[in-house]
């Protein structure tokens, strides 16, 4: 019997420590470690609190359950009558207020150096829409939107997801090492949180206001997060992937950015010149429509409820062309419908109009050229 | 054969009697249970809710719920859960056992009583009716956070709003009640230091609703006016300040999550000290660590903020100040420990509750001290270890307790003994199921989960399966303790006037099931308790 029992025991031991020295348990069950020193200090700040509330836990609960062993009336029939006891009660108050003396001393140091937005080597402006982030570097004047890419197939089961299914985006924030990166934060229509877990930032952005947040990152790498306020319908498709470089490869990207900009802006002014076809148009609005509209007014154009209203058969879509355009690049002021002009090309633009225009039996027959979007901005 | 005048059946009227009876009544028990099967009403139609947020995460991708839709039930599970179950629920407990705990007839106000009972069910269904309406039941989450709630808010937002005023009104009201009551009709020799500690945490409580169900209806005007009437209180864009509205609602917020719980401790105080055969260890410090918590409660709403751009200072305060409040809180773990400790326990259903509430409330207290470090915070905010935290305080305590009081008190309510096999099915189901839901949410949480999403990345996947699994397990234990309530109510072993071997207080000197009127005279005090009664009890 012992030595079963022993073999049993040892055998157990040796499950238990190789479950806890698998990589996949610190994955699974811990705080993220994170690449910052910042979200290094949080978990050991973490560990530092979890501990102790382990400890206070296991005496607590060990106390008890061994009453509930040892003082259950059938081994303990005749009660004690005590009720009180000055000594023990100062104990158990005095006692705690060290513990979390204790804890709140890291925990202040840590928050002040958090808080310490100065001397920043590069600033990024962050500005949250429904739903979608825009990266604005200040210093370069560079600036782009990231989208979600994850196609509506995966979401929908009827793909298999992969392998970064609802983490994935078309245009990351690329950040360099070793660099202390400044964050300002705002958005354009309710609240949202910017938040990368390998970082230890979390910040919100509220319309109408800036708030700061920092990071330094060593090892170059993908790092993914979400936003993590409620931010109303797709508030789950609003990833944020950080793509961070080392310095060389960063000051060569900001200037492929800056030549991709001269090149879209030249790109732009033969669009204007040209005289696009119907079909050329409509082909190019049905894949901007299904990756900018159709989350709201969905791919059949027929929209959900009062909120997204149908497009098909719609008052605007089939109505004076002047107030269509408008509305889609300037958007309807509280609402979810937000200003296009910003996010797309005259192009763009022009496409996904005639496409709203021309699909879904909507038949007004209208094709609206790149520069007539010019003209209306 | 002779008929007398009694034999004959007088035309009777069953509906309207029925109806009069229960719409008109102004009796403190009859109101009680209304209270109390509103309450028990909304839990199953807000755990109904519960059961398709939790069938739509079960596996990643979109399976049941349209986002629009998933966040309507969000938002409806927790208001309906917050307004709806716990808090009615505790009024009913009130109803019911603060004149018999001290010795009253009923309450001191019983017309305002009938009245505040009779807003809530035309609240909620004010509220619930959302559901049906173009555009949808409010989709911004149970904190309503601006701007999402008044730009952006569907139509329903207004019916919430008047929903949110009239359950305001009746909780108010009802807490005038109850603090008139206790203030003026207990018996003589019942000092306030004397007591029961359920009264007690309930007074603490009535003041707790008068101070901050003010500040929630001042809120919801203020949406009211920035959505119809031209202001901007909370849009920038008119000179106000989104961040003001969390300021103003965590103001009414955090207090409001003690309203959730500290009738909860005044139900472990009662029961722990019954079947561990021994008096309440450190009543007075029970007393006065309420009333500290309560205190502490109006400075700590900024620990809901940390994340919202508060400045350094303002930070340091709310986390010292958060942390401060662990040690009145431990001081009660202590002493229910302490009741415990060198007592001659038994394992009762309640008892069985009110221990599965301070060990599993405990334990969703340690996570609330570690959410309070502002750097750790940071990591916490708005994912699902915020979610597994409140659950632990709110299921295991809002919920058990209420469970456990009803266990507790519902032989002297129906004069039946509960099927008590039954009942330790419904307590270790509940208590596998619990945490096999909410637990697993703390390592989703830190793994990076936000809460509030539709949908999640891969690696979130096994865990909401398991939460998942635990959840249906949850509901469906629910349904048992719906079937036993009835069965109750039906028949069942006659319970004695003491019911329990170890019980003291007033309530236990009047016979089982309390009769329609009890204590028109004030009884004695300290009250006369029969040593040989009570049912004799497994081990």
């Amino acid at each position: 019997m012992i030595s079963i029992a022993g073999k049993l025991k040892s055998g157990m031991m040796v499950a238990v420590l190789w479950v806890f020295s698998r990589p996949v348990f610190a994955v699974v069950f811990d705080l993220r470690e994170g690449v910052t020193n910042m979200s290094q200090r949080i978990q050991a700040l973490h560990h530092l609190s979890l501990g102790i509330c382990v400890v206070i836990g296991a005496i607590v609960f060990g106390v008890m359950f061994y009453s509930m062993f040892a003082h259950r009336r059938s081994r303990h029939p005749k009660p004690a009558d005590f009720h009180e006891n000055t000594l023990v009660e100062v104990a158990w108050t005095t006692i705690p207020i060290v513990i979390l003396v204790g804890m709140a001393i890291p925990a202040t140091t840590t928050l002040i150096d958090i808080e310490d937005n100065s001397d920043a080597d590069l600033t990024i402006l962050i500005t949250a829409s429904q739903w979608k982030w825009h990266y604005q570097y200040v210093e370069a004047d560079i600036g782009y939107y990231s989208n979600m890419t994850t196609p509506t197939a995966q979401i929908n089961n009827l793909e298999p997801k992969g392998e970064h299914y609802l983490l994935e985006v078309d245009n990351p924030l690329v950040l360099p090492t070793r660099k202390k990166v400044r964050f300002l934060t705002t958005s354009n229509d309710v609240i949202h949180s910017w938040w990368v877990p390998d970082f230890a930032v979390k910040q919100d952005a509220v319309p109408g206001y800036i708030n700061e947040a920092w990071t330094r990152v060593d090892v170059p790498g993908l790092y993914r997060g979400q936003c993590t306020e409620l931010c109303g319908k797709d508030h789950a498709y609003m990833p944020i992937v950080v793509d961070v470089k080392p310095e060389a490869e960063f000051d060569e990207w900001i200037e492929e950015q800056r030549l991709a900009r001269e090149l879209a802006s030249g790109q732009a002014v033969a669009d204007r010149n040209k005289e696009w076809a119907f079909e050329e148009l409509m082909q190019i609005g049905e894949q901007v429509f299904l990756s900018h509209c159709a989350t709201c007014h969905e791919p059949t154009g027929l929209g959900q409820g009062v909120t997204y209203p149908a497009l098909a058969g719609g008052e605007i879509p089939t109505g004076p062309l002047a107030v269509h355009i408008d509305r889609v690049m300037n958007g309807k002021a509280g609402t979810e419908m937000q200003a296009w002009a910003p996010q797309l090309s005259d192009r763009e633009l022009a496409a996904v109009i005639t496409y709203e225009r021309n699909a879904w039996g909507n038949a007004t027959a209208d094709v609206i050229q790149p520069r007539t979007v010019y003209a209306a901005r | 054969m002779v008929t007398r005048a009694e034999d004959v059946t007088p035309q009777r009227y069953p509906l309207r009697e029925f109806l009069s009876r229960w719409l008109l009544t102004t009796n403190h028990k009859e109101i009680g249970t209304l209270y109390l099967w509103l309450s028990f009403t909304l839990f199953f139609i807000a755990g109904a809710m519960a059961m398709v947020i939790r069938l739509e995460l079960f596996q990643p991708g979109i399976q049941f719920a349209e986002p629009l839709f998933y966040n309507q039930m969000v938002t409806m599970h927790g208001l309906l859960m917050v307004f709806g179950v716990v808090m009615p629920g505790f009024v009913g407990l009130a109803n019911w056992q603060i004149p018999l705990m001290i010795g009253a007839p009923d309450m001191a106000l019983p017309r305002l009583n009938n009245f505040s009972f009779w807003i809530l069910p035309f609240a909620f269904g004010l509220l619930i009716s959302t559901l049906f309406m173009e555009g949808g039941a409010p989709n911004f989450g149970w904190t309503f956070y601006a701007p999402l709630s008044t730009t952006y808010g569907p139509p329903s937002t207004d019916f919430f709003i008047l929903g949110v005023h009239m359950m305001g009104i009746s909780s108010v009201l009802g807490a005038i009640n109850i603090i008139v009551t206790i203030f003026n009709l207990r018996t003589p020799g019942m000092t306030l230091m004397k007591m029961p500690l359920f009264v007690w945490t309930w007074l603490i409580t009535a003041f707790l609703l008068i101070m901050v169900m003010p500040v929630l209806a001042g809120v919801v005007t203020m949406m009211l006016t920035d959505r119809h009437f031209g202001t901007s209180f909370f849009s920038a864009a008119g000179g106000g300040d989104p961040v003001m509205f969390q300021h103003i609602f965590w103001f009414f917020g955090h207090p409001e999550v003690y309203i959730l719980i500290l009738p909860g401790f005044g139900i472990a105080s009662q029961i722990i000290p019954t079947f561990s055969r021994k008096k309440l260890f450190g009543y007075h410090s029970m007393v006065y660590a309420t009333i500290a918590i309560a205190l502490l409660s109006f400075v700590v709403w900024g620990h809901h903020m940390f994340t919202t751009g508060m400045p350094v200072v303002g930070e340091l305060f709310f986390m010292y100040a958060t942390m401060l409040i662990a040690v009145p809180t431990g001081v009660k773990v202590f002493n229910w420990v302490a009741t415990m400790w060198r007592g001659s326990i038994t394992f009762e259903t309640p008892m069985l509750f009110a221990i599965g509430f301070v060990i599993l409330f405990t334990i969703g207290g340690f996570s609330g001290l570690m959410l309070a470090l502002v750097p750790a915070d940071f990591q916490y905010h708005d994912t699902f270890f915020v979610v597994a935290h409140f659950h632990y305080v709110l299921y295991p305590g809002a919920i058990f307790g209420t469970m456990a009081a009803v266990y507790y008190w519902i032989p002297k309510w129906t004069g039946h003994m509960y099927d008590e096999r039954l009942g330790k099915i419904h307590f270790w189901t509940a208590i596998i199921a619990v945490n096999l839901t909410f637990f697993p949410m703390h390592f989703t949480g830190l793994a990076g989960m936000p809460r509030r999403i539709v949908d999640y990345s891969l690696q979130f996947a096994d865990f909401n399966m398991v939460s998942s699994i635990g959840a249906g397990l949850l509901g469906m234990t629910q349904v048992l303790f719906l079937y036993i309530v009835i069965k109750t109510i039906r028949g069942g072993d006659p319970a004695s006037t003491r019911v329990w071997e170890g019980a003291d207080g007033l309530e236990w000197t009047v016979p089982s099931p309390a009769p329609h009127h009890t204590f028109e005279t004030p009884p004695p005090f300290p009250p006369i308790m029969d040593k040989d009664e009570g049912t004799p009890l497994n081990e």
